[in-house]
């Protein structure tokens, strides 16, 4: 697969593996293409981020990993975890995964708790089923990993029930019951959105934590591109179901090539070029996300972008390097005609 | 400043909580200070349950405050008849956060326009037409765009069309409740700048309620920081941007993730413990002590800080630690930079 977005070759198997992935919904009004040939491999211990806006198809890539498309949803392409192909499983063999190799948190910590259980019953759940654990020592454990998310007195706070606890705290009681097993893989999909700033500054700091002392890969789903700088290593951005650009997050960061990364990064307020006087205007992407119903054809980014001309609109551009270790799917890639920004950093 | 579009003062809200929910009496609003200039936008930022919306409420009487008052243009509105508040009602609009829910689906969007022209009496027919007609093109909504219904309207119109609903008439004052926090963050971009030119050709005050810090930075001239009912630190953007004092106000500057790798990587951080505390039983003395990486007990626990302005320069922060002349205990000093382990 040649768009495949291979990190410098490794000697080890990557611990997820995405290749050519396309997800297809079959609605009433005709198909959705809501994934189109998105790939990426994700290694030990890194934290890959996945961006975009909504309808971009970040949060479908994550849930065709984890085998949990509604009915309606088509998937192709292939899933490896560890060199294993799981793409084709059936849902009682992905059970034996989910919450053991590969597990997931969720946007709104309220409604992926259940909330008759109490949080030490939902974490043991998992220790039970997956590692045959017997009541008592479940709950052991489950202390335990309270502790390791920070949720003080764990030992009073295990038999509470999810309507007794913060926002925050529930936010950790998912990512405690998402470690249980100490998943290879762990996808994040929006896991501080719904959080303040404060709290998410935690969690944050927990889940760097939870790499480096589990070693544990993380895919996280975001649309802010403040947690993508803080927490990432390398960095896909979507759009419309396909990748705009990837790279490492200082490389597209400080050499943003597609125009629709420089957008997404000029859309921003940046406080320290705000308080500079250098940023009086947001950069505006004019138009839509477009709902796509049929391959693309052309660049699906050109109907918004102020660098397309017809050469854009002969096909859909394969990601190409623009620089070792980054890739951008466009035509004409390279930094903002406008760089003020770099000048005035330096 | 007897020239001030908005005085409120010593604004408290109390919701009594039912006796079958545990009782009590939640705190939202506690001793509320602030004042708008002319021209200015001020921002008020808090995190959830700081009360900053349901200041925002108080002073358009959405909700009625427990105690103090709200003075518009020096008038006294805070126990005013709605008949009497009406002809003032001209001079204030809100904007609302979700422009999903503040719509009536069943009115085309120059009818939604239309509808504060017709009840306040200001135009009717073909002149009320036109007004809503220039209104809505002045927020980018073309004239073949005015007789849809709000479903057909992406997110950001439907935003587009809240502001031409509350700038209509010319108001004085624009409140603004966290109005670009439901969309995508290039439809954000472009709402922000489209407040940004509305308030420079129109010169309304605007109070921009938010929790995005970066946001209320870009957008505004003054910033008040809330938390647990208060306002614990107000100054100018540059001044609270640049010197934050409180420690509360460090923190949450601290905690917000910049959009960039290099710069946000070498950054230190504070991180708080725990959540921001029931507002039904706030802590006693300083609310933030409970949190404060700084707090000396027990002076902090025991004595409530009043909002100083240490060096006469419209900077007030309430705080004990912070000195006669405006020194500030630094939060961040000795707190870890952001750690970053490469895989």
């Amino acid at each position: 697969m040649n768009n495949a977005l291979h990190p410098p070759a490794r000697p080890q198997v990557a611990r997820l593996e995405v290749e050519d992935l396309h997800v297809r919904f079959d609605t009433d009004e005709g198909s959705v293409l809501a994934v189109n040939g998105v790939s990426f491999a994700l290694q030990a211990g890194e934290v890959l981020a996945l961006v975009g806006e909504s309808g971009c198809g970040k949060s479908m890539t994550a849930m065709a990993v984890l085998g949990l498309l509604p009915p309606t949803a088509t998937p192709s392409g292939s899933i490896r975890l560890e060199g294993r192909d799981i793409s084709g499983l059936s849902q009682r063999e992905l059970r034996a995964i989910r919450g053991r190799d590969i597990s997931m948190i969720f946007q709104e910590p309220m409604t992926s708790l259940n909330p008759v259980f109490t949080v030490g019953h939902q974490i043991g759940e998992v220790l039970r089923r997956h590692e045959g654990l017997g009541r008592k020592e479940a709950r052991a454990r489950s202390i335990e990993l309270l502790d390791l998310v920070r949720i003080p007195s764990a030992r009073t706070r295990v038999d509470e029930y999810p309507h007794q606890m913060s926002g925050g705290m529930r936010q950790r009681v998912m990512i405690a019951m998402a470690v249980a097993c100490n998943p290879k893989v762990l996808l994040a999909d929006e896991p501080t959105t719904a959080l303040d700033v404060t709290i998410q500054a935690q969690i944050l700091d927990i889940m760097r934590d939870l790499r480096q002392e589990l070693g544990t890969s993380i895919v996280m789903i975001t649309h802010d591109l403040g947690v993508v700088a803080d927490i990432a290593d390398r960095v896909v951005v979507m759009y419309a179901g396909h990748v705009a650009e990837t790279g490492t997050v200082d490389a597209v960061f400080a050499n943003p090539q597609h125009p629709y990364t420089l957008g997404l990064l000029g859309s921003v307020p940046r406080p320290d070029l705000v308080l500079a006087d250098v940023q009086d205007r947001l950069a505006e992407i004019p138009g839509v996300v477009p709902t796509l119903r049929q391959p693309a054809t052309e660049c699906v980014f050109a109907p918004r972008c102020p660098r397309a001309d017809k050469t854009c609109l002969v096909r859909m551009p394969e990601l190409t390097e623009t620089a070792p270790g980054q890739r951008a799917a466009c035509v004409h890639p390279g930094p903002a005609e406008a760089e003020q920004r770099e000048a005035v950093r330096v | 400043m007897t020239d001030a579009v908005l005085e409120v003062r010593g604004l408290c809200k109390y919701f009594e909580v039912p006796r079958s929910s545990g009782g009590g009496r939640v705190h939202a609003v506690d001793g509320v200070d602030l004042t708008i200039g002319p021209g200015e936008v001020v921002g008020l930022v808090g995190e959830s349950g700081s009360g900053k919306s349901t200041v925002a409420k108080c002073i358009v009487r959405l909700l009625e405050p427990t105690e103090g008052t709200v003075r518009l243009h020096g008038h006294d509105v805070t126990h005013l008849k709605e008949r009497r508040l009406r002809p003032l009602r001209r001079q204030v609009h809100m904007v609302f956060q979700d422009p999903y829910s503040s719509l009536n689906p069943r009115m085309q969007i120059s009818d939604v326009v239309a509808e504060p022209v017709r009840m306040h009496g200001i135009a009717r027919g073909r002149r009320a037409r036109h007004l809503v007609g220039e209104m809505l093109e002045r927020v980018g909504l073309p004239p073949e765009m005015h007789s849809r219904y709000p479903h057909e309207l992406s997110g950001g119109q439907r935003q587009r069309v809240g502001l031409a609903r509350s700038l209509v008439l010319g108001p004085s004052l624009l409140i603004a409740d966290e109005p670009v926090s439901a969309l995508d963050v290039s439809v954000q971009a472009s709402i922000i700048n489209l407040l940004l030119d509305l308030q420079r050709d129109m010169g309304f005050s605007c109070l921009f309620v938010a929790h995005d810090l970066a946001t209320v930075e870009f957008l505004c001239n003054r910033v008040a920081v809330m938390y647990l009912g208060r306002i614990v630190e107000e100054a100018s953007r540059e001044e609270l941007f640049k010197n934050p004092r409180h420690p509360y106000t460090q923190s949450l500057l601290s905690a917000v993730p910049l959009p960039d790798p290099v710069l946000q990587r070498g950054r230190r951080r504070v991180l708080l413990e725990g959540d921001i505390p029931s507002p039904v039983n706030p802590p006693s003395g300083c609310r933030f002590h409970t949190r404060c990486p700084v707090a000396e007990l027990p002076l902090c626990a025991d004595a409530d800080p009043q909002l100083v302005d240490h060096r006469r320069d419209r900077h007030v922060t309430a705080c004990h630690l912070v000195r006669g002349d405006g020194q500030a205990p630094d939060v961040t000093r000795g707190a870890d930079p952001v750690v970053h382990h490469k895989a």
